[in-house]
C-alpha cells in the first residue's frame, strides 16, 4: 500500500488535557505527526485540531478509529480526501543589510508575501499559503541567511458547502 | 442522549440519598457511588482523601474494605468487576497512593474491565507546584484509562461520577479515573443527581449493520471448514447463551481464548480448547486449516496469533466486536460486524443455518482424541497438573478460579474445565503477577455464596501476600493455592527452551514458609508434597469454613506444553515428551 500525506480535522471538546490525549495517542500507537494545530472552532466549547500525518489506508483507518475512542473527540474527517483549502503561516527573519533589501523585497512581492518588520540588519517576512508555498519561500530566502523561522502548522477546511 | 437508570433499588435509601442537602464534595461522592449501586469499595487512606474517609466514617450504607496495599485494592476491585459484571470501585490517596494503582489500572485496561478509580490529589491551588505527595495521575494514566477526570469544582462531582460509571460500563468496557483535589472534596454545595447522560463524543455502536450479518451468514453457508474464536468480549457482553445457540444452529467448532474461557461450555463436543502459545493441538491446527475464522469479542492478541503473517493462512476472517478499532487492527478482516456481541449474535441467530461442516468436525474430533492435553504422571512426585485436575474434580468445575501469572496460570487454563462465564479470572493482556490473590478477594466479596479458589505461583504469591490480612480479619473464605515449584517457573521454561538452559535469576529459594506466612496473618496453612497429602489437605481446606492457604510443593522441572515459540506460526508446536 502506498504511503501518502493526509490532513485530518478533529473536532474536540475543549477540555483540559485534550491536546495531550490526542497527541500522545499518536505517539503511543506509532502514528506520525508532521504538523499539529489547534484553536477554537465555530462552536463555543469545541476546538478544532488539524493534524498532518502520513500513512497508508490501513494506518489511516486505525488513526481515525483510535481517535474516535478518545471520549473528548467528537468528529474526525480526513479532509485531504476532498477538495480542500490548506493554509500555513510562517514568519521568516532574514539577514538584510540596506543594500540588499530591494532584492529581497522583490522576491517577497512575487510571492505575494509581506514584510511585517524591518530592523537595522534584518527583515521579517510573513508568508501565508499551502505548505509547498511556504517551503518555496523559505528556500528562496535561505541564500540571504535565515536568522529565525516560525511556522504555525496547517489550518485546513473542505471547500464549498 | 441516553438515560442510565440508577441502580440504587432500595427506595428508602434512594429517597434519603436524593435529599438536596448542602453537603461536602466527599459526601456527594459517597452518595453518588451509592446511587450507582456500589456495594463494596476497596481502598487505602492518606492525606488527600482524608475528607472522603471522614465521610465514610460512620456511614452505615457504605461498605469499604481496607486493603494492605493500593495494588491489592485495585486488583480486588478488578476481581469484583470480572466476577459480577458490575463496575469495580477503589479509592487511593494522591501521589504514592495513586501511582501504586498504575499496574492495576493497566491490567484492567488491557482486559476491558469496568472500574471507577477514585484518587485524591493535593489542593487545587497547589496542583503543579510539586507539592508534597503530588503526582499528575491523570497524565500518568492517560494511555491506560478509557477516560479520566480531574474535578475542578465541587458542583461537578455527582455528574462526573455518573458519567464515569456510564463510560466504564458501556461499549468496550474499561477503567475510568476520577481525580479529586483535597479542597474540592471539602467544599460544600447542594446535592443534585441527574439521571441524564449526554456525552457528545461518546456513542458506542450497539446494533450491528444488518448487511454485514447477512454476509457473515452467507460466508458460513459457503464454508467447509469454519471455526469460531470466542474471546473475553463474549463473557463481558453476557452473550454465552447466544453463542451457544449460534454454535448449536451453525454446528461450528469453537475455540475460547484465555479470556474467553467460560464463555462457551468446555463440556460441549464442539469445544476445541484454547489457541495460541500454550493452546491445544486441535485449536491451533483448526485455526491454521480453517477456511472461515469468526472472531467474536476477541482481539487477536499476539499470544493467540503468534507469527501474524502465517496466521490462519487459508481463512476468510469475520470479526464481531463492539470496538471498531479492533476490527482490522491485527488481521485483515473480510467481514466486519461492529456491535454489541450479544446483539450481533441475537440477530445472526434469527437466520443462522448449519454449515456444511460434518467432515471437518470429524477430522477435528479425531485430532482431539489423538492429541489431548497430557502430562507424565508418576507416584513419586506431585505434578502441578495433577493438583489442578484434583481441584477441578472436587469442585465439579463449579468454583470461581482466579490465577496469577506463569505456568500455573496456563495449567489452570488447560486442566480446569469451565462451563460458566465469569468463573475464570486471570490477567490476560498485561500478564500481571500479583493480580490473582487480591482479585480472588474481590471475587469473593462479589460472590459471597460461591467457592473461590485462588491459584498462584510461589513467585506471584509474594507480590501481594499482604492481603492475607484481609482474608483473616473479614473471614473471607478464599482457598489460596500455591503451586510451589521453588522457581519463577515460566521464566525458567523460556530460559530452558530458548536460552539454552542458562538459568538467570529464577531461583526462589529464600521464599517464606507459606504455611507459616499464612499463620502469621491468622489464616490456616496446610502443606502437601505428594498425591495423598494433596488430597487430604485439599479436602481439609474445602471443609474449613474460612480462608485456607495450601502450599502444594510440586515437581520443579515440569513445563507447560504444547508451546509455540515466538516467531513461529501456531501450528509449529513443541509437544513435550509426555
Ligand atoms: C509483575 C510482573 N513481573 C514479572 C513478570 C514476568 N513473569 C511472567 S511469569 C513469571 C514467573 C512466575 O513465577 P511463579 O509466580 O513462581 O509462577 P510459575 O510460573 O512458577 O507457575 C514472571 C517473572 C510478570 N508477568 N509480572
Amino acid at each position: 500500500m502506498n504511503t501518502t500525506k493526509h490532513t485530518i480535522s478533529i473536532l474536540v471538546n475543549n477540555q483540559p488535557g485534550v491536546l495531550q490525549r490526542v497527541a500522545s495517542l499518536f505517539g503511543r500507537r506509532g502514528f506520525n505527526i508532521e504538523s499539529i494545530t489547534v484553536g477554537k472552532s465555530e462552536e463555543e466549547g469545541l476546538s478544532r485540531m488539524i493534524i498532518v500525518t502520513t500513512g497508508d489506508d490501513h494506518k489511516l483507518e486505525q488513526i481515525s478509529k483510535q481517535l474516535y475512542k478518545v471520549i473528548d473527540v467528537i468528529k474526525v474527517i480526513d479532509i485531504s480526501a476532498n477538495p480542500m483549502v490548506e493554509r500555513e503561516l510562517a514568519l521568516i527573519k532574514v539577514n538584510a543589510e540596506p543594500s540588499i533589501r530591494p532584492e529581497i523585497i522583490g522576491v517577497v512581492e512575487t510571492f505575494r508575501a509581506t514584510i511585517v518588520d524591518i530592523g537595522p540588519k534584518s527583515i521579517m517576512v510573513q508568508v501565508v499559503g499551502d505548505s509547498e508555498k511556504v517551503k518555496a519561500m523559505v528556500e528562496l530566502l535561505k541564500p540571504y541567511g535565515v536568522i529565525q523561522l516560525t511556522r504555525t502548522g496547517v489550518a485546513a477546511m473542505i471547500r464549498g458547502v | 442522549m441516553s438515560t442510565q437508570t440508577l441502580k440504587a433499588t432500595n427506595k428508602e435509601l434512594y429517597t434519603k440519598l436524593m435529599q438536596p442537602d448542602v453537603i461536602t464534595g466527599s459526601e456527594i461522592l459517597l452518595r453518588s457511588l451509592l446511587l450507582e449501586g456500589v456495594d463494596c469499595v476497596f481502598g487505602y487512606p492518606g492525606g488527600a482523601v482524608l475528607y472522603i474517609y471522614d465521610a465514610i466514617h460512620g456511614n452505615p450504607d457504605f461498605n469499604h474494605l481496607l486493603t494492605r496495599h493500593e495494588q491489592g485494592a485495585i486488583h480486588a476491585a478488578d476481581g469484583y468487576a470480572r466476577s459480577t459484571g458490575e463496575v469495580g470501585v477503589c479509592i487511593a490517596t494522591s501521589g504514592p497512593g495513586a501511582t501504586n494503582l498504575v499496574t492495576g489500572i493497566a491490567t484492567a485496561y488491557m482486559d476491558s474491565v469496568p472500574l471507577v478509580v477514585i484518587t485524591g490529589n493535593v489542593m487545587s491551588t497547589a496542583i503543579g507546584t510539586d507539592a508534597f505527595q503530588e503526582a499528575d495521575i491523570t497524565g500518568i494514566t492517560m494511555p491506560i484509562t478509557k477516560h479520566s477526570y480531574l474535578v475542578r469544582d465541587v458542583k461537578d462531582i455527582s455528574k462526573t461520577v455518573h458519567e464515569a460509571f456510564h463510560i466504564a460500563s458501556t461499549g468496550r468496557k474499561g477503567p475510568v479515573l476520577i481525580d479529586i483535589p483535597k479542597d474540592i472534596s471539602a467544599h460544600k454545595t447542594a446535592f443534585t443527581y441527574d439521571n441524564k447522560i449526554s456525552i457528545r463524543g461518546y456513542n458506542p455502536t450497539v446494533l450491528p449493520n444488518k448487511l454485514q450479518v447477512e454476509r457473515l451468514l452467507k460466508a458460513i453457508d459457503e464454508a467447509k471448514k469454519p471455526v469460531i474464536l470466542a474471546g473475553g468480549g463474549v463473557v463481558y457482553a453476557g452473550a454465552q447463551e447466544e453463542l451457544l445457540e449460534f454454535v448449536n444452529k451453525t454446528n461450528i467448532p469453537t475455540i475460547t481464548t484465555l479470556l474467553g474461557i467460560g464463555g462457551f461450555p468446555s463440556s460441549n463436543d464442539l469445544w476445541l480448547g484454547m489457541p495460541g502459545m500454550h493452546g491445544t493441538y486441535t485449536a491451533n491446527k483448526a485455526i491454521q486449516n480453517c477456511d472461515l475464522l469468526i472472531g467474536i469479542g476477541a482481539r487477536f492478541d499476539d499470544r493467540v496469533t503468534m507469527k501474524v503473517e502465517g496466521f490462519a493462512p487459508n481463512a476468510k476472517i469475520a470479526h464481531i466486536d463492539v470496538d471498531p478499532a479492533e476490527v482490522g487492527k491485527v488481521v485483515e478482516t473480510a467481514i466486519p460486524c461492529v456491535g454489541d456481541v450479544k446483539k450481533v449474535l441475537e440477530l445472526a441467530n434469527q437466520k443462522a443455518k448449519s454449515a456444511q461442516s460434518e467432515a471437518w468436525i470429524e477430522e477435528l474430533q479425531k485430532m482431539k482424541k489423538e492429541f489431548p492435553l497430557k502430562y507424565k504422571d508418576d507416584n513419586k512426585h506431585l505434578k502441578p497438573q495433577y493438583v489442578i485436575e484434583m481441584i477441578h474434580e472436587t469442585t465439579k468445575g463449579e468454583a470461581i478460579v482466579t490465577t496469577d501469572v506463569g505456568q500455573h496460570q496456563m495449567w489452570s487454563a488447560q486442566y480446569y474445565r469451565f462451563n460458566h462465564p465469569r468463573s475464570w479470572i486471570t490477567s490476560g493482556g498485561l500478564g500481571t503477577m500479583g493480580f490473582g490473590f487480591p482479585a480472588a478477594i474481590g471475587a469473593q466479596m462479589g460472590n459471597p455464596d460461591r467457592l473461590v479458589v485462588s491459584i498462584n505461583g510461589d513467585g506471584g504469591m509474594q507480590m501481594c501476600s499482604q492481603e492475607l490480612a484481609i482474608c483473616a480479619i473479614h473471614n473471607i473464605p478464599v482457598k489460596i493455592v500455591v503451586i510451589n515449584n521453588q522457581v519463577l517457573g515460566m521464566v525458567r521454561q523460556w530460559q530452558e527452551i530458548i536460552y539454552d538452559n542458562r538459568y538467570s535469576h529464577i531461583d526462589l529459594s529464600g521464599s517464606p514458609d507459606f504455611v507459616k506466612l499464612a499463620e502469621a496473618y491468622g489464616v490456616k496453612g496446610l502443606r502437601a508434597t505428594n498425591k495423598e497429602e494433596a488430597q487430604k489437605a485439599w479436602q481439609e481446606a474445602l471443609d474449613t469454613p474460612g480462608p485456607v492457604l495450601i502450599d502444594f510443593v510440586v515437581e520443579k522441572h515440569e513445563n507447560v506444553y504444547p508451546m509455540v515459540k515466538q516467531g513461529s506460526t501456531i501450528d509449529e508446536m513443541l509437544m513435550g515428551d509426555s
